[in-house]
Parts: C-alpha cells; sequence; structure tokens
C-alpha cells in the first residue's frame, strides 16, 4: 500500500512539471501506468495506443520488450525498465530513453509484467507500424503473422506503402495476399471488396474462407406482415415448420419481439395454480386431484375465465400469430453485391475444400492403418505365422518404448538416441521373445488355448515391473527436431513427419517380413516348421532353433514398433494393453498366416474407423465401438479373414 | 520361513475377521484411499505419498491431541466398486477417524454410499463436476466455478475468444463441465454451432483428425479458443499433435483443466509454450509456504526433479483444515469434527488464504497459467478467493439449488419450494 | 446300470454339503445374525466371492465341458448386473422424489415424477431425459426378466453367428474378447443412456428396506449361496449323461462328433446361451452386493481373469472352477489390503500393493506349466482318478476325457 503511494507521489511529481510532461517514453508509461499494470486486453488499448503514437524513438523498443516480457517493473518508483537475465537471481536493468545499462539489481525489487497472450497480440498489432518496414526479414515477417491474426482497418495504408519498398518476393507475396485479405474487410468501397474477392477463387487458404464467412453472417429476424421489408439484404425467407426454422423457435421469436404473448409452459401454469389455491381447491378443482395435466388445464381455464391468471396463447392463436408475420435471415452487410460476391467466390471454393478433406481423411486411415499395422505386424509373426498366441505381445511393444526412453536419457542428442534406440529396443525384445519362447511357449505348441493363458501371466506381470521400475507416470520419449512439424500440401491437406516416419517404417517392416519369409533360409525353415513340424525335423531342420529365432523375431519388430509409438503417442505401462486387442483383430480381420492380410486388415480398421468418425465427429468412442462391431460381424461372413489360406497350409 | 508366514496370516486374520472395535487405540488412524494400481494410479500414487508425507511431518510436531497418526494405505486398484468396499473395510475394520482419497468422479460416486452410511469422513482433493455436497465429503478440488468459469471468462474477456472447441474424455467430469460451460457460453451470447464439442475415450492418441477439425474451425473468421478437459495420458497424444500441427498458442489457445506439472513431465513442453490451464495452484506460485512444502515434497520423494501440483495443495490444506478442526473440537468424532471444519481457514500455498465453506466446498484462488519451456506454469492471472459452490448456477435445473449444512442443514435444498431434495446424496 | 443321479455325482452332496456349511458359519459369525466376528465388508467380500464362484461354473461349462475358450463372458455378468441396477436406481430414486414433492403444495404429475427421476439419475451426465433402454425399469418383474432374458438374447444372436459359420478355437475366443471389448466401449459412452463412465451407483441401497447393510450383506449372502447351489446342481445335470457325453466330445473332437450325426452348432448354442444367462444372474447378484456398476467391469481383462480362474481351480471339474474363483478373487482381496506384510530383503523391501500382480501373472505361468489341471488335479490323488496310459506324451486337459472308462483304476 505504502509502495502504490510512494508511487503515486513520485508520478504526481514527474506530472508536476508541465513543460517536460512526457518528453521521455518512461513518461508516456507513467500516464498509463495503472492500465498497464492491471494488465487486461479490455483496458489496455489506450497505453498501446499511446505508446505507438508517442513518436518517441524508443516506442517500439519498449513494445517489443514489453511483447517478450522484459519489461520489469521497480517497485519502489513503479517505473519501467527492460532487462536481461544475469545469474539466477539478479537483473540487468536498461533504461528505455537511452537504451543504456543502469546496472545490476537483485530479482527482489522488481516485478516482471506479464502480458497475457491477448494483450500480445495487440502489441503485436501495434508493432506492426514499425517492423513492417524494418530491415530484419525475421521481423517483418513477425509484423505479417501479426497482421493476419489482428490486422485492423488502419493496416491498410501502411500494408500498401510496405508491399512497394519489399525487397524480398517472398514476403512480398506474403504482403499482396495480406493485402487482399484486410481489402475484402476494410476496404473502402465495395468495387474494391468485390475485386479483392476475386483473388480468392478456389483458394484453399483457411485465412481467405476467414475473411469471407464474416461477411455472409446472418441475423434471424421476423418483421409484421407477409413481405420482407425492402432494405434488408435477404439471405433467406424461412417458413415456421421447415426444416430450418420450428414453429415453436419461430413462436419464441415473436415472443421475445414482444409481437405476441407468450405460451403457458408446464411450470408457468403450477406456479400459476399453486398461487391460487383457495380453500384446498384451484378453479373449482379440488387440490389432490391436479396430479394429471388434463385436471390442470381445466383449474386453468376456470382461473382465466375467472381474469384471475393472463390468458395463455392457443394454438389458434399462435397459427395466426405465425401467418402474420414474415420470418427471414438477413445479412449484417448490406450490400447485396458484397454478398453475392463472397457467395460466389465461396462456393468455388467450397468443393475444393471438400474434395481436399477427402484426402485428409484419407492421409489419416493410412496413418492410422500403418500404426496398427505396425502394432500387429509381430504378431503376425508370431501368431500367424506360428500359431502362438502371444498376450504378452502388447508388453513387448512398452518394452520397446520404454527402451527408447532409457537410451534417451543416456544419450541426449534425439536424433542420435532414436538410432540407437531402435537396434536396442529389437534387442531388449529379442532377447525378452527369446527367453519367453524357451522358458515357456515351447511346453505349450500342443495346447495353443493355454499358452493365451501362459502369456498373458506374463503380461500382467510385465506391467506391473514396468510399473515398478518407471512408476506410473508417464515417460517423455521426444522425437528429434527433423520429425517435427508436419508436410502441409495446403490448409487442409496435412500430415505430420512423425506420422509419415511410422507410415515408412512400416512399409519397410512389410518388405523385410516378405523378404525373410520368402527369400531367406530361416524363413523357409520356419514355414516348414509351422506347417508340418515332424516332417520339418526329418529334413534336418531343428524346429527349436527355428521356432526359438522365428518367436525371438516377432517380438524384436514390436520392440521397435514400441520406439516409434512411443514417439508419436505416450510411453506408460498400459501403453500394451491399448494395442493388443486391435492387434489380434488386425491378424484375424486379415487372415491368419499372410502378410497381406494383416496389411488389409489394418487398413480396412484404419479407413473403417476414420470414415465413421467422420460421420460422427463429436464422439471417437462411438467410432471404435461400431468399428468392433463391424469386425465381429465381418468375420461372421469371413471366419477366415479376408485373405484365407487354403489347402493344408490352413491347418485344419 | 515360518515365522513370516505366522505374521502373514495373523495380519489376514487381523486384517479381514475382526472387527477392529476390539483393538485398543492409541493412534489415530488416517485412511489413504488412492489407486496404487491400474489406469488411475498414474495420478494418484503421488497423493498417497503426499499424503503419507504430511502424516509424517505432523506426527514430526507431535501428532494430534497428543497422539501420532498413523496411516492406513489400501489399494482400490482403480476398480470403482473396490473402492466401495475398501472404504467399508478402512471404516469399520481399520476404524480410521479420516479418510484422504479418490481421483474419479466415478470412484467418489461409488464411496459416497459407504461413508453416508457409516457416517465416516472423506476428504476429496481434485477439481471436480460439482452437482454434488455430501454431509460427509469435504471437497478441497475446485468445483466448476472455481476453474472451469473463470477459465473461460478469461478467454472472453483477456483473448477474445469467439468460437469454443470443448474437448474431453469421456466421462462425467467433462461431461458435466461441458453441460455447464454451453449453457454459461450461450448466456454470454455465443452462438450454438460456435460450440464445437467432441469426446474421446481414455487413454485415446490417435488426434489428427480432431485437431485437423479444430484447425477448420477457424474457417468463419472468428477466434477459435479449446477448452481441454482431456483427462491423463491421452494429453500427451493431443499435445503432441498440436505441436506437430503447428498451432501456436496465439493462433489458437488451448485451456486444459486436467493437465498439471506432473502430466507436462511426460512431456517436451518446448512447442507448447503460451497454451495454457486454470488451476487454483501452480508450483511456480511464488510464497515461503510454497517453497517450504516444494522442499519437503523433494526431500521425502527423494526426487529433485519431482514436481508438485493442485491436487497436492488441496490435500495439504485439507489435511491441515482437518488436523485444526480436530484440535478445536477436542475429538476426532465425525460429527464434531465436521461442525469444527465449517469455517476452517488456513494459508494456500499460492499467498492468501482459503476458507472452507459450509456447502463443504473451499474458497480459493483461481490461477491461470501459460506453459513454459522447462513444464512449469507461468501464472498470468489470479482471481480473489472464489467460494467453491456445489450446485452450479448455470443450468437450470441445479440453479435453484443450494448447499447448506450449517444452518439448512442440507446438501440439495431447494430454494423455489423451499425444502430439502435428499439429506443423502444421489449417487 | 442307472444310477440316480446325485450318486453318480457325489460331489454335488460334498459341494452342497460345504456350501450350506459355510453359509451356517458365515451367519453365525456376522454383525447382524452372530458374534460380529466377521466384519460386514467381508461378509459382502464373501457374498461376491459366491457369485464369483457362480460365473466361474458357467465359464467351465463353456470351456472346461464344451471347449468355447470365451472371453466375453464377463459381458454377460456385467450386463445381468446392469438390468438390476436399472431398477434399483430406478426405484430409489423414485421413493426419494416421491417424498420431495409430497412436501409440493399441488400433487405432481406423473409426468412431472418421471422427469424429476430423470434428473435425479442422469443430472450427473448432464442429461434428464429417460432413455427408451430405461422403459421397463419401474417394474420389478419386467427387469429380472430382463437379467435372464437380455444376455440370454445376446449369447444366442452371438453364438447363433459365430457356431453357424464355424468360428472356432482362438478365432472365437478372440471374437468374443471383441464383443465384450465393444459392449463396454458402447456403454461406455454417453448416448448408451446407462450413464457412462459413472454406471449405475448406489445399488446396495435397497429401495423400501430400511434394515442396514449389516443385515443386508448377509441376505445377499444368502441369496448367492442359494444360487450357487442351483447353479452348481443344474450345471453337474447337464455335464452328466448323455448330453454331457456329447459336449464332451464336441471338445474332445468336433469334427468326429459332427459325423456321428449330432448338430454340435445347436449343442454349443445351447450351452453358450445357457452359460450366458447363468453368469447374467450372478451379475444381478454381484453387483448390489458391489454397490456400483460401469463399463469398465465388461472390459476384456475381466473375461481373461475369469478364464484364469477356472484354468488355475481346474477346468472340467466344477468344484475346480469354484476354487479357483474363490482362492484367487480373495488372496487378491487380501493382497490389495495393504495388510500384508512387506517383505524385507535387505537391499530390496517388497511391498506387495507393488508386487502382488507379478507373483499373480508368474502364479498362471507356473499353473498353466506345472499343473494344467489345476488345483482340482490334487482331488484326483483323493478319488484316484487318473489320466489313461495311452504310451505317449501327455494329452493334456483338452484331450481324451477324464471320465472315460479306461480313466478309472
Amino acid at each position: 500500500m505504502i509502495r502504490i503511494l510512494r508511487a503515486a507521489l513520485l508520478f504526481l511529481a514527474l506530472t508536476a512539471f508541465p513543460a517536460t510532461a512526457q518528453d521521455t517514453i518512461q513518461e508516456v508509461l507513467q500516464a498509463h501506468r495503472e492500465t498497464i499494470e492491471a494488465s487486461s486486453r479490455r483496458t489496455i488499448q489506450p497505453a498501446i495506443d499511446a505508446i505507438r503514437d508517442s513518436g518517441h524513438p524508443a516506442a517500439p523498443l519498449v513494445l517489443e520488450k514489453w511483447e517478450a516480457r522484459d519489461m520489469w517493473q521497480r517497485t519502489e518508483d513503479g517505473l519501467f525498465f527492460y532487462v536481461e537475465p544475469e545469474g539466477r537471481n539478479d537483473l540487468k536493468v536498461f533504461d528505455f530513453d537511452t537504451a543504456s545499462e543502469i546496472g545490476v539489481f537483485s530479482k527482489d525489487g522488481f516485478d516482471q509484467l506479464k502480458p497475457n497472450s491477448g494483450i500480445r497480440a495487440l502489441i503485436a498489432s501495434a508493432l506492426v507500424k514499425f517492423q513492417l518496414t524494418d530491415p530484419d526479414a525475421s521481423k517483418r515477417r513477425d509484423a505479417l503473422a501479426a497482421l493476419a491474426r489482428n490486422g485492423n482497418a488502419g493496416h491498410l495504408p501502411i500494408l500498401r506503402d510496405a508491399i512497394a519498398e519489399e525487397p524480398s518476393v517472398g514476403i512480398r507475396q506474403q504482403m499482396e495476399r495480406l493485402e487482399r485479405l484486410l481489402t475484402i474487410q476494410f476496404g473502402a468501397s465495395d468495387d474494391e471488396r468485390i475485386e479483392a474477392m476475386t483473388y480468392f477463387e478456389g483458394d484453399l487458404g483457411v485465412d481467405a474462407r476467414a475473411a469471407l464467412n464474416p461477411i455472409l453472417t446472418t441475423t434471424r429476424r421476423v418483421a409484421p406482415g407477409t413481405e420482407v421489408p425492402a432494405d434488408v439484404n435477404l439471405a433467406a425467407r424461412l417458413r415456421p415448420g421447415g426444416e430450418e426454422l420450428s414453429r415453436e423457435a419461430a413462436y419464441d421469436m415473436l415472443v421475445a419481439a414482444n409481437l405476441a404473448p407468450a405460451r403457458l409452459t408446464n411450470s408457468d401454469q403450477r406456479n400459476a395454480l399453486q398461487a391460487n389455491i383457495v380453500d384446498g381447491s384451484v378453479g373449482g378443482v379440488p387440490v389432490a386431484d391436479l396430479d394429471s395435466p388434463a385436471a390442470r388445464d381445466r383449474a386453468y381455464a376456470a382461473l382465466e375465465a375467472a381474469g384471475t391468471v393472463p390468458s395463455a396463447a392457443t394454438t389458434d392463436e399462435v397459427d395466426a400469430a405465425l401467418a402474420g408475420h414474415v420470418f427471414f435471415d438477413a445479412y449484417n452487410e448490406r450490400s447485396a453485391a458484397v454478398t453475392d460476391a463472397a457467395n460466389d467466390v465461396l462456393t468455388s471454393i467450397e468443393l475444393k475444400v471438400a474434395m481436399n478433406q477427402f484426402i485428409d481423411l484419407t492421409l489419416d486411415a493410412l496413418s492410422l492403418a500403418s500404426i496398427y499395422f505396425l502394432a500387429a505386424i509381430g504378431l503376425a509373426i508370431t501368431f500367424g505365422v506360428m500359431g502362438v498366441i502371444n498376450m504378452a505381445h502388447g508388453e513387448f511393444i512398452m518394452m520397446g518404448a520404454y527402451t527408447g526412453y532409457v537410451v534417451q536419457q543416456i544419450i541426449p542428442n534425439y536424433t542420435v538416441s532414436i538410432i540407437v534406440a531402435i537396434p536396442m529396443a529389437f534387442a531388449v525384445t529379442f532377447a525378452a521373445g527369446v527367453a519367453m519362447e524357451r522358458l515357456i511357449i515351447r511346453w505349450l505348441y500342443s495346447r495353443p488355448l493355454e499358452t493365451l493363458l501362459a502369456t498373458f501371466g506374463v503380461s500382467i506381470a510385465l506391467q506391473q515391473i514396468a510399473k515398478n521400475i518407471f512408476g506410473t507416470q508417464a515417460r517423455p520419449l521426444t522425437s528429434p527436431s527433423w520429425l517435427d512439424g508436419q508436410m502441409a500440401f495446403n490448409d487442409i491437406v496435412a500430415i505430420s513427419y512423425i506420422r509419415i516416419a511410422i507410415f515408412v517404417l512400416a512399409l519397410i517392416f512389410l518388405a523385410f517380413f516378405l523378404f525373410l519369409m520368402k527369400k531367406t533360409r530361416l524363413g523357409l525353415e520356419t514355414r516348414a516348421v509351422t506347417q508340418n513340424p515332424r516332417m520339418a525335423s526329418s529334413m534336418g531342420i531343428n524346429p527349436d532353433r527355428v521356432n526359438m529365432l522365428t518367436f525371438g523375431l516377432g517380438s524384436g519388430i514390436a520392440g521397435i514398433a514400441g520406439v516409434a509409438i512411443g514417439l508419436y503417442a505416450k510411453v506408460t505401462s498400459e501403453l500394451g494393453s491399448d494395442y493388443i486387442v486391435q492387434s489380434f483383430m488386425t491378424v484375424v480381420v486379415g487372415g491368419v498366416g499372410n502378410i497381406w492380410g494383416t496389411l488389409l486388415g489394418a487398413t480396412m480398421i484404419g479407413f473403417l474407423q476414420k470414415g465413421i468418425e467422420w460421420f460422427n465427429p463429436s464422439n471417437t468412442l462411438a467410432a471404435q465401438t461400431y468399428m468392433i462391431v463391424f469386425i465381429i460381424i465381418f468375420i461372421q461372413f469371413r471366419p477366415r479373414g479376408i485373405i484365407a489360406l487354403k489347402g493344408r497350409a490352413a491347418g485344419d | 520361513m515360518s515365522h513370516f508366514l505366522k505374521t502373514m496370516l495373523g495380519a489376514a486374520a487381523g486384517s479381514l475377521m475382526f472387527s477392529a472395535a476390539a483393538f485398543a487405540q492409541d493412534t489415530i488412524k488416517v485412511g489413504v484411499l488412492h489407486s496404487l494400481s491400474g489406469t488411475m494410479a498414474i495420478s494418484e500414487t503421488t497423493l498417497k505419498d503426499t499424503m503419507l508425507m504430511l502424516i509424517e511431518e505432523q506426527n514430526k510436531k507431535g501428532g494430534v491431541l497428543g497422539k501420532q497418526l498413523e496411516a492406513v494405505v489400501v489399494d482400490p486398484a482403480s476398480d470403482w466398486p473396490l473402492f466401495a468396499e475398501k472404504a467399508r473395510e478402512l471404516l469399520t475394520v481399520s476404524n480410521v477417524d479420516v479418510m484422504f482419497g479418490c481421483w474419479t468422479s466415478v470412484s467418489r460416486k461409488s464411496v459416497l454410499p459407504v461413508i453416508e452410511e457409516l457416517n465416516g469422513l472423506l476428504f476429496y482433493p481434485v477439481q471436480y463436476e460439482g452437482e454434488e455436497s455430501s454431509k460427509n465429503v469435504f471437497y478441497t478440488g475446485a468445483a466448476p466455478n472455481q476453474q472451469a468459469i473463470p477459465a473461460v471468462d478469461y478467454y472472453l474477456e483477456e483473448l477474445g475468444v469467439e468460437k469454443f472447441a470443448l474437448l474431453g474424455t469421456d466421462y462425467v467430469y467433462p461431461r458435466t463441465t461441458n453441460n455447464i460451460l454451453e449453457s454459461y457460453l450461450k448466456d454470454k451470447g455465443i452462438a450454438a454451432e460456435d460450440i464445437f464439442v467432441n469426446y474421446t475415450p481414455f487413454g485415446h492418441s490417435d488426434w489428427s483428425k480432431i485437431v485437423a477439425d479444430v484447425v477448420a474451425l477457424g474457417a468463419d473468421g472468428k477466434k477459435v479458443g479449446v477448452v481441454s478437459t482431456i483427462n491423463g495420458d491421452a494429453n500427451i497424444g493431443f499435445y503432441k499433435e498440436l505441436a506437430a500441427a503447428g498451432v501456436s498458442a496465439e493462433d489458437i489457445p488451448v485451456v486444459a483443466f486436467s493437465v498439471g506439472e506432473e502430466e507436462l513431465s511426460g512431456l517436451d513442453t518446448s512447442n507448447l509454450v503460451g497454451h495454457l490451464a486454470a488451476w487454483n495452484y501452480f508450483m511456480s506460485a511464488e510464497s515461503p509456504e510454497n517453497d517450504a512444502f516444494i522442499a519437503a515434497w523433494k526431500a521425502f520423494i527423494g526426487d529433485d526433479k519431482r514436481v508438485t501440483n493442485d491436487p497436492m495443495e488441496a490435500h495439504y490444506i485439507g489435511f491441515n483444515m482437518w488436523v485444526n478442526a480436530v484440535e478445536q473440537a477436542g475429538t476426532t468424532d465425525v460429527d464434531a469434527v465436521r461442525e469444527a471444519m465449517w469455517g476452517q481457514e488456513f494459508p494456500n500455498l499460492t499467498g492468501g488464504t482459503a476458507v472452507m465453506g459450509t456447502n463443504h466446498h473451499l474458497s480459493k484462488p483461481v490461477l491461470i497459467g501459460e506453459i513454459l519451456a522447462d513444464g512449469q506454469f507461468d501464472i498470468i492471472s489470479s482471481t480473489d478467493p472464489v467460494p467453491g459452490d456445489a450446485w452450479t448456477d448455470f443450468l437450470p435445473e441445479s440453479a435453484v439449488l443450494e448447499a447448506d449444512w450449517k444452518d439448512l442443514e442440507c446438501g440439495m435444498y431447494n430454494t423455489e419450494t423451499k425444502s430439502c431434495v435428499q439429506i443423502k446424496s444421489n449417487y | 446300470m442307472r444310477q440316480s443321479f446325485i450318486l453318480r455325482n457325489p460331489s454335488i452332496l460334498i459341494f452342497l454339503a460345504c456350501l450350506a456349511a459355510f453359509t451356517v458359519i458365515v451367519t453365525l459369525l456376522s454383525h447382524a445374525y452372530g458374534t460380529a466376528f466377521i466384519s460386514t465388508s467381508f461378509v459382502k467380500t464373501l457374498g461376491k466371492t459366491l457369485c464369483l464362484c457362480l460365473v466361474a461354473i458357467a465359464m467351465d461349462l463353456v470351456w472346461g465341458y464344451c471347449g468355447i475358450l470365451s472371453l466375453g463372458h464377463f459381458a454377460f455378468f456385467g450386463l445381468g448386473g446392469y438390468m438390476v441396477g436399472m431398477w434399483l436406481m430406478y426405484a430409489r430414486t423414485e421413493l426419494i422424489v416421491a417424498g420431495s414433492m409430497a412436501n409440493a403444495a399441488i400433487p405432481p404429475t406423473p409426468q412431472e415424477v418421471r422427469d424429476a427421476i430423470g434428473t435425479q439419475i442422469f443430472g450427473v451426465v448432464g442429461s434428464s431425459e429417460f432413455p427408451p433402454i430405461w422403459m421397463f425399469a419401474h417394474s420389478f418383474w419386467a427387469q429380472m426378466a430382463l437379467v435372464v432374458l437380455i444376455p440370454g438374447a445376446l449369447a444366442l444372436v452371438f453364438g447363433w453367428l459365430a457356431f453357424r459359420s464355424r468360428v472356432t478355437g482362438v478365432y472365437l475366443s478372440i471374437l468374443t474378447q471383441a464383443m465384450t471389448l465393444a459392449l463396454s466401449l458402447y456403454l461406455f459412452q454417453n448416448e448408451s443412456g446407462l450413464r457412462g463412465n459413472n454406471g449405475l451407483s448406489g445399488l446396495q441401497n435397497l429401495p423400501g428396506v430400511s434394515a442396514s447393510q449389516d443385515y443386508i450383506s448377509v441376505w445377499f449372502l444368502w441369496a448367492s449361496a442359494v444360487a450357487l447351489g442351483l447353479g452348481y446342481v443344474l450345471a453337474a445335470w447337464v455335464v452328466s449323461g448323455k448330453f454331457g457325453s456329447v459336449v464332451r466330445g464336441i471338445r474332445d473332437d468336433e469334427a468326429r462328433v459332427r459325423f456321428l450325426g449330432y448338430s454340435v452348432e445347436g449343442y454349443k448354442l445351447f450351452v453358450f446361451t445357457l452359460t450366458a444367462i447363468i453368469a447374467g444372474i450372478a451379475g444381478a447378484l454381484y453387483y448390489p452386493q458391489a454397490g456400483i456398476i460401469n463399463p469398465g467391469e465388461v472390459a476384456p481383462i475381466a473375461s481373461i481373469y475369469l478364464a484364469v480362474w477356472v484354468a488355475i481351480g481346474g477346468r472340467g471339474r466344477l468344484y475346480g472352477a469354484v476354487i479357483g474363483a474363490a482362492l484367487v478373487s480373495l488372496v487378491s482381496t487380501w493382497f490389495t489390503g495393504g495388510q500384508v506384510p512387506s517383505v524385507n530383503l535387505g537391499f530390496y523391501r517388497i511391498d506387495w500393493v507393488d508386487w502382488w500382480l507379478v507373483l499373480l501373472g508368474l502364479t498362471f505361468v507356473l499353473v498353466t506349466l506345472f499343473a494344467p489341471k489345476g488345483i482340482g488335479g490334487l482331488f484326483d490323488l483323493v478319488t484316484e482318478r487318473f489320466a489313461p496310459n495311452r504310451h505317449g506324451a501327455n494329452y493334456g486337459p483338452d484331450q481324451g476325457s477324464l471320465l472315460e472308462k479306461e480313466g478309472r483304476k
């Protein structure tokens, strides 16, 4: 409190010399000190304007430092400075007007100003004036970004001036586009605006639609009579009871506009009755009988007749009222020429947008399919080829992901750590797979359903062990920076690089699997052992060794998949159980024992899920539910999957 | 080994068979009912450790009423029916005097009938959807008006958001919160078509389409803001996708109600700088109490990288209030303690004082923080303490309801009909 | 030659006697009717365990005898719980609403009462209207019929589709798992009208019953014991005689039975549906004791646990299933109770809360590997049953019915 008083005194002292009033930027700041301290978007604009229009050479510096949260306020006198951090607890403090260092002080004596992002946007918008012609290209880009977010009519002339002087072609193009956008919104004449619109015919940018759509906003209105008033730029006339406007909504509009009496709601009726209980009855109806709508209506009618309650609108009156008025949507934009032009341009955009959305959805589906495929490919080997139901498959995926995390803890460089993590994950899960095969699964080849139980036991044990080691919190597995961001074809079609990487990885695995099974000796032996172990062993193949290697391989691939999945989603001990059921279904739907089947299965599930999501965008859970229901039904009709093995290979 | 077996058997008999009335009580027992395994362990284990730390500290100070506190930790294993079973066990077998626990709403709803039947006492530390006030529960987390509504106000006033995407995990907290928000936003003049709602399953990881949908919302020129009630692990995939899509906080800000320091520790936050979260506590709050709390926590857990979060503060306040209320009442008797709890005051970790209201909700300040690159939050807005409102004013059915256990002696009082709808909760 | 059914299955009498003795002892030690030696929460645990034993019998019937490894029987269990839960919630809320509306100046219309109930039940999930599936919730008898009809109908349709297309073995297991996953995802949705993730709660409070939980818990224990006893006798009756032989034949060699002219699909469908109904009834008794049912209960993992119980107890023998279910679920309760003392190894302290699941998992593995007959196999030492000597490797429990003549000494 004392601090504020003292500051106020100081402020008075400062402003007491009228001749020097606001000669320095500090004085401008002090003049708006309260609003700057309050730091609210609602009230800050005058302060920003004052700084921008002060004409001080330090104005851009103030705005930039303020935006970057480098502007601090000295607690004792309320003066503003900009600072650079000096060690943990100290600040190197600079004066705005002279841009010179004042000294190094402890943080304790200063408060940081923290403009929120709303205020920062306003500051950035004010800075445009200074930055648009800045020699530094990155600052010009900043200015353009601010303009795109928060342009206003005042920016239009500045921008037009800047275009002429812009040396860089890329930035100039951006500027021209922005100029067109701003012209659509703030252009002086209708013709100018319409002309600007034509620039965007068929344009897919969100910003173009964002500029055009507001022109077409409508207000729903009602007017007496049967004709729409002439001064209205009509968007559509509405018929009460039609699709757009229900009769109830239409009548509510009339009530809201005080053009008709309100209708009686059930609770209004009850309250009215309750207020008029006389000697245990209402309008001649005993209170005890008022437990049916009919009795209440009777009582209310009696009250109406007696004039104790206002009469409510009857159905006939509602009909008459609706017929006596005209309902319509009117454009907020007055000029019909402008709205027509905007409509034309938007129509030209819409079809393209729809097509691109379809492409984007396809990409999403492909990406999801590749994730399912990646999660399932190890299973395609252990379950599809060997027939082993490995419920711990998900936990192998999890082990791979945790291996990635551990490697990243040791090797801080993300690129190197991923390159190391992939073979490491393979090695770890390969070893785990081999151990499990040797210790458990090989005893159970004749009892496939019991492998399910035993591996389930392994699964819950592994999951809990992971929890005991790594804790229950999700662990970060960060992708290298070259996998950050997305590949954007336009504002609609885009896919993140990490998903592309997963897609590529899935393709590599597919190729690897095909090569392994068709071209290598191990593949040949694996196929021989799974088809007929006794015959294979009489041909000199060691089935134990082959089973062990194949199972290890399948597990190893699951480990690599784990690294990829961990990169795009999360690393927790429950990571694996999220994928296990889906993976089994992928393999079964596709057809056991055939990698192409698994691929088709993953593709089908991915596309199906995205398709259902598209129909019902607000509920992703429903998409998953219906996808599984679909799979259940699908299997009824193709019990052996999309690609069914025929002949002896089918086993039974 | 045989000794080991004997102890095990003895413990078994003790825990399951006997009603503990037979035991003499020389300690005060505090039940800790947080999942240590299963899906919720990720969040709840931390709270168990917090409770153990608080109890240890209190014991160092001499305990309560001259007796030592004894923590009885059970594991309801994220299995909701098991919460009810364990609560009954705590109350009837271990004879605890108070319980601290639960995270999800469904676990609380599972426990409610048991503690109301047996007149137990539960401190619930997590932000929740409101629409409840039980005689036997003290809600130390935020009600919607202490988190969701101020956050949306911030959107409307400070960021000028005109179009809202309400994204949530499909369970009761997001559902009810989003309902309240929808109704509130409509009151504020936001049209129904400017509110996009989406629900995803727990642990959802495929966010590309939803993020694309949100970006596409900007096509009609209105500023879009995301209100996220996405729970737990699913946030990681969501924020990763958000970062990959290059959605910056300047273009489309995201305010989250379930993302705190703990969740961010599983993420690289450098791409998320500027996105928001609303809580009653942030680890970055500057106060001597907070510094001491963080230091004690790090020492207790033996890990310098561990973070603190809002539900931990809620337990801190709740536990200390309970200790003070017990000292004040001179007994651990539930009814006496409950009455002593009303109006109980305790300093927040963020500075200021929390007050327990007669509707069993705390009054706390609402903070809004921006995510920083180091996984912490920069507090950019904080309000005066807001009293928690059990029944929201923004849904017509509950606007008429009120909770006041002191004067009205009712947790669900209809102010229109002037009658108590029910003494027990509806679960 | 024809002995009476009971005589041919002496285990029934032994089992019923044990069950009766157990029930009487628990009753006499309970708070309500005895010395208060056993806490009410433990009575509830025991009552729930009996229900789990019942569903384990169903599982044994369908897996151990008929060879269908269903990983979806908890879906039926859960459905039974949901059906009974709907009535419990409706009736309880109706009483509350009637109580609070009785003070109103004007008596409520039936529609107002229904709306108020709807607000109370669905207010939690932000809605107030009754979805159509609550159509029968007001009627006790209709809803009780649904306890049997809904799981039965689902099993019938699912089984008919699956068996008709000859989905067998592992495929069927995965398909049943998909079924229970789909059901749980469906129930998770708010649109399903069953309160989504929150499920139905407060089920332990019986509408109109003012007795304390001390009493209610014992009543439910009795009901569960009766249901378990009846279920056991029914299951034993089904698997004895010719029908039982055909069912076991299907387990051992489906194709051979089909060639003998039996309608394999019909037999399978019957067993599948019957066990689904038993599971539904078990669920209907279980959830009022648990107090809450929500979609997590029908998640695939629950059904896998069910299979594990039966495997540990010993498949192909009904008492084995009961023993497995009772043992694993009770031990599980004990370990998660946090009161099992930690084991200090000097360098590491084993807290059972953290390591119990590891122990359980490894037990599954060991039982599968070394004791495929499960705990029930121990009884063979007494009853002198032994596997036929077929001069080769052990066929395992899947192959070779143990009741064949050469299996007796």
